[in-house]
């Protein structure tokens, strides 16, 4: 056997669909392409707490809270599951969140738009947990191990989330005007954010290729956006509730509908900083950083305590 | 670890059954063994997915390096009697 050629390796693990694990040899943007995604999706999961956060205190009855603690719970689990994931690649944990707190890193930004209303929550937990399973569906064939492991154990709990969000628009869609009405106007309003979820378009996604080169995503921001678009409008259609767009419309050649691309402008705006919400997440964050220090600094005392004591006897 | 740290790293292992193995499914930071194990059943068995968990610090663990797969696993690749297959038993036997 000559010469190791670790790229020539490499390339042949992926062509095989072999999985990438955190001590094997891998091309320095391979690397750095996952930690910028892989700690994106985990920030989006945190901030992502505090938009339905939010209504846990106004939840309208105790079931509705409990299921909303729940999904919060596992929000933050989540972005756990996947700072990990980033930290295998050699990014430590406190740089991730310095990023995150500096306003450095990015996240995704459908959580910068408000929650105004309880059917918010629905719409959220329905569209956008559903937008966002359509593309972690993909990502558990990732071919890095640790987040294909991580998007696994995720995919399994988003279920919960996607169809507690659906039942709670059923109960409003189905209830009085008043309620049908706050369902519509939610969806009115999350529909484009939601489809924005899938990133610019593919002509127009400066990381794309790589991605689907080093098999890091398998599908285009399109194709997840047209398959996100065919699969909920049976179900907006089995609520009684309409699209904001004129456009939308079945595309028998296709098989699929053609739909309105969302306002790519806004989509640029919101992710330099200058969304609804961007100010109030940012500042959420460092607050609550900030109250946890002292527990932070208490538990880090214990543990060289209780080290000392283990040392000593 | 920097001053305002999240602790250092813990794997954590599952046992979904009694009697079953032990299966690592991931780890989490945390500052000593107690806190580490209730953010184990908090992060990780939200479900019933395990009846019996393990935390181990991280850099306790040692692991064989994929560069060296070749070598290191190499002794026992030509040993092909250590299965049971290499093993003629006639027919009249049945099964064994």
């Amino acid at each position: 056997m000559g010469v190791i050629n670790f790229e020539d390796l490499f390339e042949a693990k992926l062509a095989k669909n072999d999985m990438i694990e955190p001590k094997d040899w891998m091309p320095e943007n391979y690397r750095k392409h996952l930690i910028r995604q892989i700690s994106q999706h985990a920030h989006s999961e945190i901030v992502g707490m505090l938009p339905e956060g939010n209504w846990i205190t106004r939840a309208p009855s105790l079931r509705a809270k409990l299921v909303l603690l729940a999904k919060v719970q596992d929000e933050g689990g989540h972005g756990l599951y996947l700072y990990t994931a980033a930290e295998s690649l050699g990014i430590s944990r406190d740089e991730m969140l310095e990023a995150l707190l500096t306003g450095k890193a990015k996240y995704s930004s459908i959580f910068n738009y408000p929650t105004l209303t309880w059917a918010d929550v629905g719409a959220v937990g329905w569209l956008v947990d559903g937008a966002a399973i359509m593309n972690q569906v993909m990502l558990q064939r990732t071919s890095y191990g640790p987040y294909a492991r991580a998007m696994v154990r995720i995919c399994k709990e988003e279920s919960f989330h996607q169809r507690q969000g659906y039942e709670l628009m059923t109960h409003l869609a189905f209830g009085t005007p008043a309620q049908k009405e706050m369902a519509q106007d939610a969806l009115n309003r999350w529909w484009y954010p939601t489809l924005m979820m899938f990133g610019p378009p593919d002509s127009e996604s400066p990381n794309s290729e790589n991605a689907i080169k080093w098999r890091i995503k398998r599908e285009t921001n399109d194709q997840l956006r047209q398959r996100f678009v065919n699969q909920t409008m049976p179900q907006i259609e089995y609520l009684g509730l309409t699209v904001p767009d004129k456009n939308l419309k079945w595309n028998e050649a296709k098989k699929g509908y053609d739909f309105s691309e969302p306002d790519w402008v806004e989509f640029k705006n919101v992710i330099k900083g200058n969304g609804i919400c961007n100010k109030e997440r940012l500042l959420s964050r460092n607050k609550s950083h900030k109250e946890g220090e002292w527990v932070r600094a208490a538990a880090m005392a214990y543990a060289k305590k209780q080290n000392e004591n283990y040392e000593a006897a | 670890m920097s001053k305002d740290s999240q602790g250092p790293l813990w794997e954590v292992f599952v046992q979904k059954k009694a009697g079953q193995p032990f299966v690592h499914c991931g780890n989490l930071h945390a500052f000593d063994k107690e806190m580490a194990l209730q953010n184990a059943r908090d992060l990780y068995t939200r479900r019933g997915e395990g009846m019996s968990l393990w935390v181990v610090p991280s850099t306790a663990i040692v692991a064989s390096s994929p560069e060296d797969m070749g070598s290191f696993f190499e002794p026992s690749n030509d040993k092909i009697y250590r299965h049971p297959t290499f093993y003629q038993i006639p027919d009249g036997v049945g099964h064994m």
